[in-house]
Parts: structure tokens; C-alpha cells; sequence
């Protein structure tokens, strides 16, 4: 599971921060590992043209989210939406057990609150729990 | 200082072991969440369902009256273990179903005491039961504060412990920190008040001597399948003479006397506690854990995982991570800590790449953890057949996974 594409993007995430304009913002807490995850993207003309994430978590959540960052610019809400578990199981390319498998969803569980809910930065009313 | 046990003597009596996990041998260090099973336990429940299995307490036929010897014996056997009679021990199906028995009966002989008192250490099982009841009942949730090293704040106990507490309720040993509470202190101080006290001994109970008149407590709950028996069942102790006062928890077949269309009268002790068909098999297993556990000496036992600990605490300490213990004197063999920069569910996971069974997460103590500032931990915690070979195969697993993240040591 700890391959070394995992341990490099934990150890360097990409797209690690917040965006200033963010127009797409959504949280996620997993109160059962403490994994805690935020992805703000900037969206233009129903396209992506920025994205960041924040938190903490395990390897395997923070390896997922930094490559999930690396595949949304350039792609429509629309797509977003239609990202599945399996690409994400696609990204992270190792065998997952299943007492992992929401750590590694934990991203796309936030990408697609962020894309559906469609909230500003400044509203941070909804938190949701997983 | 050598072991009191041969543990590698022990851990061929299990089964299990036998196995390997990713091609390595299997070493088991998540006593806390439950242990391994040892062949005199699993050939009794097979003896059981392969030559007596029968209902209870009803037929008049020799099976029948041979599985109900079995269980009323396990009554018994588990009694003498605690320092009880045997219809003072009650049943289960857990720690938590005791407690929450307790929560659901105990009420009616609160008077008008209106505070229920635990500590911050508690785990799920004896918080949200007591957490619930205050809900109902309008009652008020009080905690004893958990002093900087993990240990319990007597003076705190002192000052909370009134007139107006109605229940004390405590773990004996923390499953999250391995904190030994001064349960003895406690139960004096309550009772000085003319507080109840429950003790939630499922971390105790497999580890160390218990008896619960040195105690003191009133009510003691532990669970079969963390003291090598199996799943399913477990015990509440509780004083005859409360229990007596007490109304049932479930109501049913076995724990009445006589029913009519429109009223029934309870059975005695412990019948009254043990609605419909028990866990037969459960509870001859967990009497054959007994006597296994007896053979060996709890004593001794827990002399050997005292043993452990302190090798363990001091191996960790070459490594670049947060200990939550108290300490070998105020300890027991449950040890949480944290690799600096690597999640608890990463160590967990990598450390099963080496065939090494912990736990990490919040350990069912999440208020605790909140308290701690921590989402989590990583979790050794010892049983009987543990050795110090699986001490030093945690510590090759750790250094593999500091070299693996990078760590900064």
C-alpha cells in the first residue's frame, strides 16, 4: 500500500494550501481516524482553473487528495461530478484494504461536496461529517 | 528480571498462532480489543454443542439437565474467580450490555440523588450509557479530571464525590491509556457518601487479580472475549442485596417464576437478570477460560505483561515518539503512542505488512482523545502468550517505517 508514488505525494503534497478566490469550498471530517480535509477550487465559466486542499489525515488520504488536485483544472463541474471511486482507485494504483478505502474516498467525497454545493469561501455554514 | 510465565510455552496452546499473515508469523498485540483463543477454551465449546447441547433450566431429560450443570457451574467458576457467589454473577452479552443493564435498572435506587460521576477516561461503553441516562432522567454527567500524566486527579474525586452523587462509575484499567485507577480510594470515598460505585474491569479482569470485596465496588462488569472466551458473552457482578432491589433489565422467558395474562413475578438471582435462552456455550467457555486463566496465576500473569511493558516503554523511547502511559507503577500493559509525522492508521497498516496486529484510532475514548488534542493513536496492547520477541518485532517494524516516511529521529 505505502508504494513510493503514495509516500512521495504524503510528503509533498500537491496543490497543498487555499486559494484566495475560491468560488467552490467544502470540508469533510472523518471523526473515526481524525482526518480532516478541505478543498477550495476557483471556477470560471463552469471550469476549473485552480484548485488547492488542506488538512491532515494518513498517507493514504493526503496521497489521494494531492492526486486527485492534479487531474480537476481543466475540467467542468459537470466532470467533477462524474468522478467515480474507481478513478480514484485508478489514481492511487495499489491494493487497498478494506479498512482504507475511506481514507482514500475521502477526497472525492469533499471534491463533489465542493462541486455540488457550490458554496463561497465565506460561507462556511456546512460542515459535514462522513 | 525474567518472566513469571513461559509465554512461548503459552502461545502454543493457541491455535491461531500457527497461522502467518503476509507469510510472516502472526504477533498479536491487540489484547485490548480482544484475545486469542486457547485450544482448552475451543474444545470445550466443541464438547459442549458435540455432547450436551440442550436448552436450560426447563427440560426434565439428562441432556438438559447436564447443560444447565455446565452453566450454573460457569456461574460458579466465574464467582470464585472475582471473589462473588455465584448469583451475584449475571450474564451478558458484553461489558456494555452490563453497563447498559445497569444504566436501565439501577435508576430506582438513586433516591433523590441527582449526580452521576465518571472520569475522563472512560471509553464509549461506560460513558454513553451513564451520558444517555442523564438525558432521560434529567440528572447531572460529572467528570474526575485526569491529571497531566495520565493518572487520575484523587483530589478531584474528593472534591466531586458529595452527597449528592448518586453512581460512581469507573474503569479499573484504561483501555486507551493502560492508566490503573485507585479504584480501592474511589470506592471508600463513595461510599463514604453513600454513593454506588461500577467498575468497568475489561481491561482488568484478563490481567491482573480482581476480587471485588478488596474493591469495594457494588457492581463489576467485564467481557468473556477479551479474557480468552469467546464473543458474545459477558458478566455483570453486582452486590445481592442491590441486585435484589433492583427491577429486571429484559423481560421474558427464564427470569419469571410464574406468569399470568396480566402480571408476573421475578425469578431469584441471577434467573432475574437473564432473559430468555443465554449464551450456554459462551458462558461454559468463559468458565474454561477461568480455569486456564487460574492455572496460570493471575498474578503471574500480570507480573509477565508488567514485564513486557517496561520493555516495550523503554524500547520506544529511542524513537522519535509521544508516549500516552502513566507509567509501569501506574500502568497496565496497554501502551498508546504516536510516531512524530505518521498517522496511527499508517503505523497500524504497516506494521501488518510485518504480521504484527496493534490498533490505531481513538480507541472507542473519543472525548478523551479530544482532551489529548490528538485524533488517534497507535495502540500495543499485551496478553499472556506475548514475548519479548514480539517486543523487539515491533521495534524492527518501527525503524522500517521511519526509514519508509522519513521520519527525523
Amino acid at each position: 500500500m505505502y508504494r513510493e508514488h503514495i509516500l512521495s505525494h504524503y510528503k509533498e503534497p500537491q496543490h497543498f494550501g487555499s486559494l484566495q478566490h475560491a468560488t467552490h469550498h467544502a470540508h469533510s471530517f472523518n471523526p473515526l481516524c481524525g482526518d480532516d480535509l478541505t478543498m477550495e477550487l476557483l471556477v470560471k465559466k463552469q471550469q476549473v482553473e485552480d484548485v488547492r486542499f488542506s488538512g491532515k489525515g494518513c498517507a493514504i488520504s493526503m496521497a489521494a487528495a494531492s492526486m486527485l488536485t492534479e487531474i480537476v483544472v481543466g475540467k467542468t463541474i459537470d466532470q467533477l461530478k462524474k468522478l467515480t471511486k474507481d478513478d480514484i482507485f485508478k489514481l492511487l494504483d495499489i491494493p487497498l484494504s478494506p479498512g482504507r478505502i475511506k481514507c482514500a474516498l475521502l477526497c472525492l467525497e469533499t471534491l463533489h461536496k465542493a462541486a455540488y454545493g457550490e458554496q463561497s469561501k465565506g460561507d462556511k455554514g456546512e460542515h459535514h461529517d462522513v | 528480571m525474567l518472566s513469571a510465565i513461559n509465554p512461548s510455552a503459552l502461545k502454543k496452546q493457541f491455535p491461531i498462532f500457527k497461522r502467518k499473515i503476509h507469510g510472516k508469523s502472526l504477533t498479536y498485540l491487540d489484547n485490548a480489543a480482544t484475545t486469542q483463543k486457547p485450544q482448552a477454551v475451543i474444545d470445550t465449546i466443541t464438547d459442549y454443542y458435540t455432547n450436551h447441547n440442550a436448552n436450560i433450566h426447563r427440560g426434565v431429560y439428562q441432556l438438559s439437565q447436564e447443560a444447565t450443570g455446565l452453566y450454573e457451574a460457569a456461574h460458579a467458576t466465574i464467582g470464585r474467580f472475582i471473589g462473588a457467589s455465584a448469583d451475584e454473577i449475571i450474564f451478558t452479552r458484553n461489558t456494555t450490555e452490563s453497563i447498559n443493564l445497569l444504566a436501565h435498572s439501577l435508576p430506582p435506587l438513586f433516591g433523590k440523588r441527582n449526580e452521576l460521576l465518571l472520569t475522563e477516561l472512560e471509553h464509549h461503553a461506560n460513558l454513553v450509557p451513564w451520558q444517555q441516562l442523564a438525558k432521560r432522567a434529567g440528572m447531572q454527567l460529572k467528570f474526575i479530571r485526569m491529571n497531566s500524566d495520565f493518572t487520575l486527579d484523587l483530589a478531584d474525586a474528593e472534591k466531586k464525590i458529595t452527597s449528592k452523587t448518586a453512581l460512581v462509575a469507573l474503569c479499573h484499567v484504561s483501555n486507551a491509556l493502560g492508566t490503573i485507577n485507585p479504584v480501592q480510594k474511589i470506592t471508600q470515598l463513595a461510599k463514604a457518601k453513600g454513593a454506588l460505585t461500577v467498575v468497568d474491569a475489561a481491561q482488568s479482569v484478563p490481567h491482573m487479580p480482581v476480587d471485588v470485596k478488596r474493591l469495594g465496588c457494588d457492581f463489576l462488569a467485564f467481557s468473556g472475549h477479551k479474557m480468552y472466551g469467546s464473543t458474545g458473552i459477558g458478566v455483570l457482578y453486582g452486590r445481592k442485596e442491590l441486585l435484589e432491589r433492583m427491577p429486571p433489565y429484559m423481560t421474558g422467558g427464564d427470569m419469571i417464576k410464574r406468569v399470568s395474562y396480566h402480571d408476573a413475578e421475578w425469578n431469584d438471582l441471577p434467573m432475574k437478570f437473564e432473559a430468555g435462552t443465554p449464551h450456554i456455550s459462551g458462558a461454559i467457555g468463559l468458565a474454561a477460560a477461568v480455569s486456564y486463566l487460574q492455572k496460570i496465576g493471575m498474578e503471574n500473569i500480570r507480573k509477565h505483561e508488567e514485564h513486557l511493558t517496561a520493555l516495550a516503554l523503554e524500547q520506544l523511547k529511542k524513537f522519535s515518539v509521544t508516549i500516552y502511559h502513566p507509567g509501569i507503577n501506574h500502568g497496565a500493559g496497554i501502551i498508546s503512542f504516536n510516531l512524530r509525522g505518521v498517522h496511527a492508521h499508517d503505523v497500524a497498516s504497516l506494521m501488518d505488512d510485518h504480521g504484527i496486529c496493534i490498533r490505531g484510532g481513538h480507541h472507542c475514548a473519543m472525548p478523551l482523545m479530544k482532551k489529548l488534542g490528538i485524533p488517534g493513536t497507535a495502540r500495543i496492547s499485551f496478553g499472556l502468550y506475548n514475548t519479548e520477541q514480539d517486543v523487539a518485532a515491533v521495534m524492527i517494524a518501527l525503524q522500517s517505517i521511519i526509514k519508509k516516511f522519513g521520519v527525523k529521529v
